[in-house]
């Protein structure tokens, strides 16, 4: 006899499980580093709120009350993940300007430089 | 447990496994030292999961601790392999 807490967790724990499965596949199939750098953050944001979820659910559902520990996972990983990116893509940029490889153009136009005042 | 949420455990750690696969690939792989980089920071976020679904799998708490000492390290290797590909040195 299957509870309808264990469908909500069984049902959490595969779509995570697809979610990684898009992470790692797109890890390995992206052409060019920034482009590969978004398919973690898959794993790191969707997947692991799913599976807390499911964590949370499961837990809770044995009646010793609600157990909200595992949420703690969540915050340290949504403080922690955007500053190794941040990090990791300021290295990247760093080292292709130094290799002088093909980099991402700019979020905006640089301007213009403007020829120096003739004088008169 | 039930059988439905013990074949779908199964499922999600078969497919952990092979984003773990492909994270290792590309860390063998990866034309640049900061592909590496994140292949491993994407193989401890997916280890850390994979601690939490065993957590449910074996219905005890003690994982939780290992899960959460998962994310600290890999943030630490992490940052620290980033800044060391910055800068050439960790500390400075």
């Amino acid at each position: 006899m299957t509870s309808t807490s264990e469908w909500v967790v069984a049902v959490l724990l595969v779509l995570s499980g697809a979610m990684v499965l898009a992470a790692g596949l797109g890890l390995w199939r992206l052409p060019d580093f920034f482009l590969r750098m978004h398919a973690p953050a898959l794993a790191s944001t969707l997947a692991a709120w799913i599976v807390t979820l499911a964590s949370i659910v499961h837990f809770s559902a044995r009646g010793e009350g609600l157990s909200l520990h595992v949420w703690l996972i969540i915050i340290v990983l949504s403080i922690t993940a955007p500053v190794t990116t941040m990090v990791l893509a300021r290295a990247a940029l760093f080292r292709r300007r130094q290799a002088g490889d093909a980099l991402p153009p700019a979020l905006k136009p640089r301007r213009q430089e403007r020829p120096p005042p003739s004088p008169r | 447990m039930s059988p439905v949420l013990s074949v779908a455990i199964t499922v999600t750690l078969v497919m952990y496994v092979l984003a773990m696969g492909l994270g290792l690939m590309r860390l063998f792989r990866g034309p640049s030292a900061q592909d590496r980089v994140l292949a491993v920071d994407f193989m401890y976020v997916v280890g850390m999961l994979l601690m939490l679904v065993l957590a449910i799998r074996y219905d005890s708490s003690m994982y939780f601790e290992g899960a959460l000492l998962m994310v600290l390290f890999g943030f630490v290797s992490s940052v620290a392999l980033a800044k060391f590909l910055l800068r050439g040195e960790v500390i400075e």
